[in-house]
């Protein structure tokens, strides 16, 4: 029988540089409060790892992946995303 | 004026909005399920209620905007059919592209829940025949993700085009940081597509209607839009 390889993904979505992110400053000040030294600034985004059982080879994933980006992960008026293919 | 009120998983404010909609139109507004394909025939109004659709999973309103419901909506405003979104309501139609911008998370990191006041900017469209150019209505807000954003060359346009409806403001109507609770840019509470025909607003006129609420300064809203239907007939 033959075993369906699932191909590891990681979408990356952060906020555009010059988009104001309250969260990624409150992060910024409770690790200050919290003594971690040495961190000048913080922005936050979102990590998703996603299996693929469709594409195979890393092109297609690529562009499914981007696919996924675009229509719900990012939101493109104010995130980026970056895609990658882990494994 | 038939008006019809969608529904999607998480919402909760789409009673307050029925209710207000019978109650000002003396037409009882049908609940559409985000999962259908088609509006009612003859729907004059979309409503997009407030709440908190996918316990706002992802971002708020990213999920609704991509409902089956959606894209009769979009062809329902692409023929100039009128469509009102408020609070979550705004931010699934930003989402869904309806509306230019974004909601990000409010200044102060807090939910804000109270009344607030707003300047209504201009009188001379469906959603704001109620009301007097520069008049102050005071309606509660209710979100945490109300500070609403877009790119300059969007706010200037939106600016220069008179597509901002309504702003935070004083009780006296000056536009302060003081009084713009989210820290939106301009102030801005509610805004309309290109073709006015769409409009989407944080706060919740329709929670400011009856005077055992306290205040009626929302119902102005719900009765231009009726009246608009009314003469139109």
């Amino acid at each position: 029988m033959e075993v369906r390889q699932l191909m590891k993904a990681r979408v990356t979505v952060t906020l555009k540089s010059g988009i104001l992110d309250p969260q990624g400053k409150a992060i910024e000040g409770a690790l200050r409060s919290l003594g971690v030294e040495g961190v000048a600034s913080v922005r936050q985004g979102k990590v998703f790892d996603i299996e693929l059982e469709g594409p195979t080879d890393r092109a297609k994933a690529e562009e499914l992946l981007k696919q996924a980006a675009d229509k719900l992960l990012a939101n493109t008026v104010i995130e980026n995303y970056r895609v990658e293919v882990v494994g | 004026m038939k008006s019809a009120v969608l529904v999607f998983p998480g919402i909760n404010r789409e009673r307050d909005m029925a209710r207000t909609l019978k109650l000002v139109s003396g037409v009882e507004p049908a609940m559409v399920w985000h999962a259908e394909h088609e509006l009612p025939a003859g729907t004059d109004l979309v409503v997009v209620p407030g709440g908190f659709s996918y316990g706002d999973y992802l971002r708020c309103g990213a999920i609704a905007a991509r409902a089956p419901i959606m894209d009769a909506v979009r062809a329902h405003a692409a023929k100039g059919g009128l469509v009102l979104g408020v609070c979550n309501g705004f931010q699934i139609l930003c989402e869904s592209g309806l509306l230019p911008g974004v909601l990000m998370r409010n200044q102060q990191l807090k939910f804000i829940c109270r009344d607030v006041y707003l300047r209504v900017e201009r009188s001379d469209t469906p959603f704001t025949r109620g009301y007097n150019a520069g008049q102050v209505i005071r309606v509660p807000v209710a979100h945490g993700e109300g500070n609403y954003i877009a790119d300059g060359e969007t706010i200037a346009r939106l600016e220069g085009e008179g597509r901002v409806l309504f702003r935070y403001a004083s009780p006296d109507g000056i536009i302060d940081p003081d009084w713009n609770h989210n820290g939106a840019i301009n102030a801005i509470a509610g805004i309309t597509s290109e073709t006015g025909n769409v409009l989407g607003m944080m706060p919740h006129p329709e929670n400011h209607v009856e005077s055992i609420m306290g205040c009626t300064d929302g119902r102005g809203l719900f009765a231009g839009l009726s009246d608009h239907f009314g003469k139109a007939a």
